[in-house]
């Protein structure tokens, strides 16, 4: 029954390949627009690049060295950018907010809101936007020049498995740092904070702190650091699909390059939405 | 690097090959065999399905039907350690030299290495790029990225990957496609005293007719998918049949 309802499935997508197909030859279903079909094509791609991601990457031989490397290149070179948009965020916000927030009187909130906004969403989203803008092109355009250039043939007659080699470390890489990634960058984001309350007050550190603990909960903390797992995957696999898969050349890079930052955007928007829709139910 | 043994014996044997990508039949029961230290130049137009070839024997592209057997072992019925073990014995040059771009030289020669023979230690690990960087003259660029070097350098440190393994069999993939004359005849030269030297048997894809005069004994014509002619260079050079005659003049 479900053979016989995927096949039908794939006879809508693909009906040159399955004329057998009764739906088709029954109800003269006209095949779908190209778009439609290119779009289903790279869906399934996708959940068969997903799928082997997680097949071998549980599998040895472990790739140590170059996921360590990858480490490094992916998250703590990602450190300065990330930091410095954080700082400059927790500043910012602080700033804008004071004059409403002194016209309500209710200044002394100000460490509370800030916190609790950037520790729970404004954090997490801001880093991993970052993060796929700069991890997802550069694995995107890294993976799809190596691509064109015969680099990952290479690699395979070398006797090396180019999938563990590139795709695995790199997303796993991309998974376990982004998370660290975040919370670095909460903890800058809520100094630049803290600097910007004390441009209009004299605060102490501990007072501003004690202000962001006492509104905080476990509830607030948990699900935004482990949504940031999540938003890491994406941005490494879709970077190494987009590489992965890559071809026409330079012109074809770009593209790779470009539309891996797009997809991993929408990804992570997608999969905060998701997120939120969880949190609220437990 | 020793010598393979110089006994003739069948290291290629493809059989009634086909390949086809959607509605173009590429290869079309296309049949060849190379002898153990011999160079056969394959010869065919661009586009002719000539890497196409070589990609299948090496495992990288999967043909729809045919045989080909490598140093007595079927490829197609290999899984994937046997296929590894099969490419330890295979040299493969590509077109586009495919050095990693983010390595140094040292670096892109130790990586087969390390891949295949876990149990080198550093210095011998040494030894062997060393040797594999004097065979093609280039023992300063040890150190230098890909990009620093120029074309015909690129190619010799690609050269030199190839060797460094040891490879019974070469497969070139265009040695001399965007060099200039020069450095075209100095490639071909080093692919010739690479032979000569270790023995090896190679295949060579190519459309330089220089490179199939200097670097080969037996010329493949690879024309509509099939092995349309064999022969060596002089007696295919005065053929009168027009499907040969054009790669001549």
């Amino acid at each position: 029954m479900i053979t016989c309802i995927l096949y039908e499935s794939l006879a809508i997508v693909t009906p040159d390949f399955h004329p057998k197909s009764k739906l088709l030859s029954m109800f003269k279903i006209p095949p779908l627009p190209e778009n439609a079909r290119s779009l289903l094509y790279d869906a399934g791609e996708m959940s068969r690049f997903i799928g082997r991601f997680f097949k071998e990457g549980f599998l040895p031989r472990y790739e140590v060295a170059e996921f360590f490397h990858q480490c490094f290149v992916i998250g703590y070179k990602s450190l300065p950018l990330t930091g410095l948009t954080a700082f400059i965020i927790g500043l910012v916000l602080t700033m804008q907010l004071h004059p409403t927030m002194v016209y309500y009187g209710i200044e002394a909130q100000i460490p509370a809101m800030v916190g609790i906004s950037i520790i729970r969403e404004i954090g997490p989203i801001l880093t991993s936007l970052i993060f796929a803008g700069k991890i997802g092109s550069s694995i995107g355009a890294e993976l799809g020049s190596m691509k064109v250039t015969e680099q990952i043939d290479a690699m395979e007659v070398s006797g090396t498995n180019p999938f563990k080699y590139l795709v695995v470390t790199r997303t796993f890489a991309a998974m376990l740092t982004l998370p660290f990634l975040v919370i670095v960058g909460d903890a800058i984001a809520l100094y630049g904070s803290y600097l910007g309350v004390n441009i209009y007050r004299n605060v102490s550190l501990y007072l501003f702190w004690t202000k962001i603990i006492d509104y905080l909960y476990f509830i607030d903390i948990i699900p935004a650091f482990v949504k940031t797992f999540f938003f890491g995957l994406a941005v490494g696999i879709i970077g190494c699909f987009k590489g992965y898969y890559s071809s026409k050349g330079t012109e074809g890079v770009g593209r790779s390059a470009n539309s891996a930052v797009v997809l991993a955007s929408v990804a992570i928007f997608i999969l905060d939405l998701i997120a939120v829709q969880v949190t609220d139910l437990l | 690097m020793e010598a393979p043994e110089n006994s003739s014996k069948t290291v290629i044997n493809i059989q009634h090959r086909c390949k086809s990508f959607g509605d173009l039949v590429v290869l079309n029961d296309f049949n060849l065999q190379l002898q153990q230290g011999e160079s056969v130049a394959v010869l065919g137009k661009s586009g002719s399905g000539k890497s196409v070839l070589i990609k299948c024997i090496i495992g990288l592209i999967k043909p729809d039907s045919g045989s080909i057997e490598v140093l007595g072992e079927d490829l197609l019925a290999a899984d994937h350690h046997e296929l590894d073990k099969i490419r330890t014995k295979i040299g493969f040059l590509f077109q586009s030299n495919a050095l990693y771009d983010s390595m140094t030289v040292r670096q892109n020669l130790e990586f087969p290495l390390r891949r295949h023979w876990f149990k080198l230690t550093q210095t011998e690990v040494d030894a062997m790029i060393f040797e594999a960087l004097h065979n093609v003259g280039l023992e300063k660029t040890i150190d230098k990225m890909p990009a620093e070097l120029s074309g015909g350098m690129r190619k010799r440190i690609a050269l030199a990957r190839t060797l460094i393994l040891k490879p019974e069999i070469i497969l070139y993939d265009e040695p001399t496609t965007g060099l200039d004359a020069i450095t075209s005849l100095e490639i071909i030269n080093l692919m010739k005293s690479i032979g000569d030297r270790y023995k090896t048997s190679s295949i060579i894809i190519t459309h330089d007719m220089k490179c199939v005069e200097f670097a080969a004994q037996r010329v493949a014509m690879l024309i509509d998918g099939k092995c349309y002619a064999e022969g060596n260079y002089e007696t295919l050079k005065v053929s009168t049949d027009e499907k040969i005659r054009p790669f001549f003049q």
